[in-house]
């Protein structure tokens, strides 16, 4: 790890004073899970890294009328464990097969992790080119995107990104210049060139919190390869708007299938008007990937993404106590 | 020995520290090395203050005593822990927040030490495996893998021990299931975890009625 300089701000305001306007110049510590390692790697070589566990106002849920405010320093254990959060979001947070990260882990901070993608942790950069040709569509890829198209191959790696698209939720930025509020479904970028950022955040701004609408039928659902300490190979998170039995409304987000959280309009399609059940939530389900283009050796992903999204809805229709 | 100017670099361990010569040292005697500041321990760095990038001043809160350190902002509390204090019972394996061989609490909740800087640990209890119980006893939780042959290489023992005594204070009641699930953050690569799950519900047992130590 290369040697930068420490600083523990009291307040948002001194902290965004402390951040510079260029990226590399500096980073925003949260739990540290992701930054610390991409700091071991040289991946990320800040001269000063701002810590912000110390600003209170970051931290803790607070419900205000049909909306829950989430602080970016709420971790996922505190999150998992939340009973004022939508079940997607907490289904989502509880995913996360370690106790460890659970505990360190912020909420911040899995919305702004940087890509596990193997090519860019062994400095390849975010689209993985030598001389020009791209490394992964025909390279060790079993476990990136399916959907995209191209040219960034990897795949978001955030727990909480498919189920807050789901949830319809928004993202506040703070910065020294002002705040400014988006849907979190604008949050997450496809970058088209190394120098773009994977997420809209710019470098001189901290993520403050999330502002997520309630809901009563909502679900997440990870397919993985093992029960503990790894990352899903596909989820799916569904928040449904219900008129008796039959769907209203749908949002349906895949996970781990793309460089953005990846929703699917033509699911949500198939199941308005219908009650879910086995056969509409299988349909849904191969709606879903219809649009899937499998690298070299992920075309597994797409039968797991198909079967996320079918269990993820028939779960968001049970009955919760 | 090391002197407070210690640059305090990760990649600078402690010259002259005899590995096996810290086994069995609690921390009264392990403030060896420790650059001793005739500072009082500073609670909270002050506001927006920037330190660094050379060695500052670092109160650690380790079993229940501060240590005073002098280290850069750099280094995490795992090498803080086994380079500068001489408690090597947290494993330095992956260094990524990946093996859990790390394990310690960090007011009561475990933490993989290798992702957390040391400048950021103060003002929090810190316990390690060292502290766990008295010298010469043995927590009901190590008893129990040691009775249920929990360990091979034991390389992530001292890791799986932290973690199951988090685990177990928060699901006093387990089932196996649970255990599977509550220790999903740690790695055996020996693959003892038949061992590890047996010795993780009969130290529930004990602990449940009362926690008698030595099994």
């Amino acid at each position: 790890m290369q040697n930068f300089e420490y600083a523990n701000p009291a307040s948002l305001q001194q902290a965004t004073a402390l951040l510079a306007a260029k990226w590399g110049e500096t980073d925003v510590l949260a739990g540290g899970t992701d930054l610390l390692s991409l700091m071991k790697e040289e991946i990320h070589t800040p001269k000063r890294v701002v810590n912000i566990k110390s600003i209170p106002e970051l931290a803790g849920i607070r419900k205000a009328g049909a909306q829950v405010h989430i602080g970016a320093l709420v971790t996922m254990d505190e999150l998992a464990g939340s009973g004022d959060v939508p079940h997607a979001l907490a289904a989502a947070a509880a995913g996360v097969p370690s106790p460890q990260i659970r505990h360190m882990g912020t909420v911040g901070g899995d919305l702004c992790q940087r890509p596990r993608c193997w090519y860019f942790r062994q400095g390849h950069g975010l689209l993985a080119t030598k001389d020009g040709k791209p490394l992964i569509p025909n390279g060790e890829n079993q476990y990136h995107a399916i959907f995209g198209g191209g040219p960034a191959y990897f795949v978001s790696a955030s727990s909480l990104g498919p189920a807050l698209i789901a949830l319809n939720a928004r993202i506040k930025l703070v910065s020294a210049k002002g705040s400014r509020e988006l849907p979190v479904k604008e949050f997450f970028i496809q970058p088209k060139d190394d120098a773009t950022r994977e997420i809209a955040l710019r470098p001189d701004e901290i993520l403050t919190e999330i502002i997520v609408p309630a809901a009563t039928h909502s679900s997440t659902y990870e397919v993985r390869q093992r029960e503990a300490l790894d990352w899903p190979l596909a989820t799916a998170s569904v928040a449904l708007s219900m008129k008796g039995n039959t769907v209203a409304a749908a949002r349906i987000v895949m996970g781990h299938v793309a460089p953005t959280p990846w929703e699917s309009a033509a699911a949500a399609k198939a199941l308005v008007g219908k009650p879910v059940n086995e056969e509409t939530a299988q349909a849904a389900g191969k709606a879903a990937v219809a649009g899937a283009h499998p690298l070299s050796h992920n075309a597994y992903k797409v039968q797991l993404a198909k079967v996320a999204v079918k269990r993820a809805l028939l779960d968001a229709v049970q009955a919760r106590a | 020995m090391k002197s407070k100017k210690d640059p305090g670099s990760s990649a600078g361990p402690n010259p002259g520290f005899s590995r096996r010569g810290f086994l069995g040292v609690g921390l009264g005697s392990g403030a060896v090395g420790v650059g001793l500041l005739e500072k009082p321990a500073v609670a909270e760095p002050a506001g927006a203050e920037v330190v660094g990038p050379q060695a500052v001043p670092v109160t650690l809160n380790i079993n229940g005593k501060p240590v005073n350190l002098t280290l850069e902002p750099r280094v995490t509390l795992l090498d803080a822990m086994r380079n500068y204090i001489g408690l090597t019972g947290a494993k330095k394996v992956c260094d990524r927040a990946t093996c859990g061989a790390c394990t310690v609490m960090l007011n009561g909740k475990i933490v993989y030490s290798c992702t957390v800087l040391a400048i950021d640990a103060q003002g929090k209890e810190i316990q390690t495996i060292e502290g766990l119980a008295a010298p010469g006893e043995l927590h009901p939780v190590s008893a129990a893998f040691w009775n249920n042959d929990a360990q091979q290489c034991g390389y992530c023992t001292p890791g799986f021990v932290m973690a199951a005594t988090g685990f177990l204070k928060e699901n006093p009641n387990p089932t196996d299931a649970d255990v599977r699930h509550g220790l999903g953050g740690n790695f055996c690569r020996c693959g003892t975890y038949m061992g590890i799950r047996k010795a993780v519900l009969e130290a529930a047992e004990t602990l449940k009625k009362g926690g008698a130590s030595n099994g």
